[in-house]
């Protein structure tokens, strides 16, 4: 569904983030994207959703990433940011919700149906018209992955879901990575979250992928880890 | 909490309070924007020296206050800072203008000291209506209205961003000012030599955020003008209310209620 092939991104054109990489991904995969600070994990997403200039050829679905395609690109992927402060810029939870279908021309009886399909299927209802800076940081994210919800993609794309969250929202939000049947890219850090969500890791280091395999296999590789600044996951230390 | 996350606050409370239930909130946004356009409009064309035909002008604020619930307090609370600036414009009146225009028992009142009130009057009545109209409004319906009445998308576009970013912008203020002052202990504001890379960090920060918020905008299908989701259909009862209200106005400028009233009230003592 999604195919790197040789790509380059870059913020300034003689500084790139990442070299060559290629890899693809299938329909209904749960991928983990790790790698140290700097490896590249945010930037070959925001390359994937023509957010940043590239070389090379990215395709979703066949369609290559062009500066033509990306309302259609777009609207196949969901991004849930890092910060769910930057990704809830409207009053409400529901505000926020339907603004991406609104986009696409959907009817307002048409959004609204999908809002309220998207908060029961999150069991988030009791969210719907509270104010998103009222919100707790667990809420927000969940509130956040719901906005993405609401537009339906084809594939969702994570960046650091877990970051900042106690261990209950933690696993809450885990638990509904887990649940979600669209194709997943899931970058971060907690590699417990990664191995719990994800049946497939791209190691990324300094910009160039450099393993591709089986989430159990990759993170149970103590070697290949350290050596490209990364450390086993925690549930793996008491062994 | 440091005073940005106050002006924070506030700024939330107006959406907290344009969010409420009222009839008045339940008008369509483009009926109240008239309306209130029209009551500027009336008002601010009053003489200088029209003060009591002025005085019924109140009647639009005062009604709106008790249909909404919205106290006078949290309007002058919102307003505190502009109001005396709004009121000073006039204060200079009674120097040049002394001639005597009106009598109150023995008391000469010069045409300065009139014209000084009426200027206050207006401004403060201007003041509300433009509050009421924001504490009954959501920004979002707000902007829907404006681009119904075929305002530029660009222009009705840059306002409400520019409504969020001030909240952007607010945000990160308020962490860099509390990053400052604990590491500056017993320090009052920020100090002047401080100034230069504490706007410059909040310029890229803000910038920064700003670019966050944009592509997070535009992955939603953001295409440079917004898909308003509050948009309500402008029903008999929103024209009516617009009809109704701009028929008062041109009354009270065409005829001296006030007077008539006065009239009446005193005709009847007799």
């Amino acid at each position: 569904m999604i195919r790197f092939e040789n790509v380059t991104a870059y913020y300034e054109k003689d500084t790139p983030i990442l070299h060559n990489v290629s890899f693809a991904v299938e329909r209904g995969e749960a991928v983990g994207l790790i790698g140290a600070n700097g490896a590249g994990k945010t930037t070959l997403m925001r390359a994937l959703l023509g957010l940043l200039p590239h070389e090379g050829r990215i395709t979703v679905d066949g369609t290559e990433v062009t500066k033509k395609t990306l309302p259609e690109i777009r609207r196949k992927l969901g991004f849930v940011l890092q910060n769910s402060d930057n990704q809830m810029f409207m009053p409400t939870v529901y505000e926020d919700m339907i603004f991406g279908p609104m986009n696409y021309g959907l009817s307002r009886e048409e959004a609204d149906a999908r809002v309220d399909a998207v908060l029961v299927r999150l069991d988030l209802t009791e969210l719907k018209h509270r104010h998103n800076h009222k919100l707790s940081g667990g809420e927000k994210r969940m509130a956040a992955i719901a906005t993405v919800l609401a537009m339906e993609p084809e594939a969702i794309l994570m960046d650091e879901p877990t970051s900042a969250l106690d261990p209950k929202n933690r696993r809450l939000v885990i638990n509904t990575i887990r649940e979600l049947p669209e194709t997943k890219i899931i970058t971060s850090h907690d590699l417990d979250m990664i191995w719990d969500t994800c049946n497939r890791v791209i190691l990324l280091d300094r910009g160039t992928v450099v393993a591709d395999g089986a989430s159990q296999e990759i993170l149970q590789n103590c070697g290949l880890l350290e050596n490209h600044r990364m450390e086993l996951p925690l549930r793996l230390y008491g062994r | 909490m440091n005073q940005m996350d106050r002006s924070l606050l506030a700024l939330r409370e107006m959406d907290i309070l344009s969010a409420g239930d009222s009839p008045v909130h339940r008008l369509h946004p483009a009926a109240k924007l008239l309306t209130t356009i029209a009551y500027i409009a009336v008002t601010v064309s009053f003489g200088k020296y029209q003060l009591s035909s002025l005085l019924v002008m109140i009647l639009y604020p005062a009604l709106l206050f008790s249909l909404t619930g919205i106290g006078v307090g949290t309007c002058l609370r919102k307003l505190r800072f502009v109001l005396p600036l709004v009121l000073a414009v006039g204060l200079f009146n009674p120097l040049f203008d002394r001639a005597t225009l009106l009598t109150v028992g023995d008391v000469a009142v010069s045409g300065g000291v009139v014209s000084m009130v009426t200027l206050m009057l207006k401004g403060a009545f201007c003041l509300s209506a433009s509050f009421l109209l924001m504490a009954t409004t959501p920004i979002d319906d707000l902007c829907a209205a404006l681009r119904r009445l075929h305002v530029p998308p660009v222009l009705v576009t840059l306002l409400l961003l520019t409504y969020r970013y001030v909240g952007v912008m607010t945000e990160e203020l308020s962490v860099m000012t509390d990053a400052y002052h604990l590491r500056a202990p017993g320090q009052k504001g920020i100090r002047f030599a401080a100034w230069g890379s504490f706007l410059g960090q909040l310029l890229l920060r803000s910038m920064d955020r700003a670019d966050e918020l944009y592509g997070s905008m535009q992955l939603r299908g953001f295409s440079g003008s917004f898909a308003y989701a509050g948009e309500k259909r402008f029903a008999s009862r929103d024209a009516a209310w617009l009809v109704v209200w701009v028929l008062v106005f041109a009354l009270c400028r065409i005829f001296d209620v006030t007077g008539v009233l006065g009239t009446l009230v005193m005709g009847g003592n007799r």
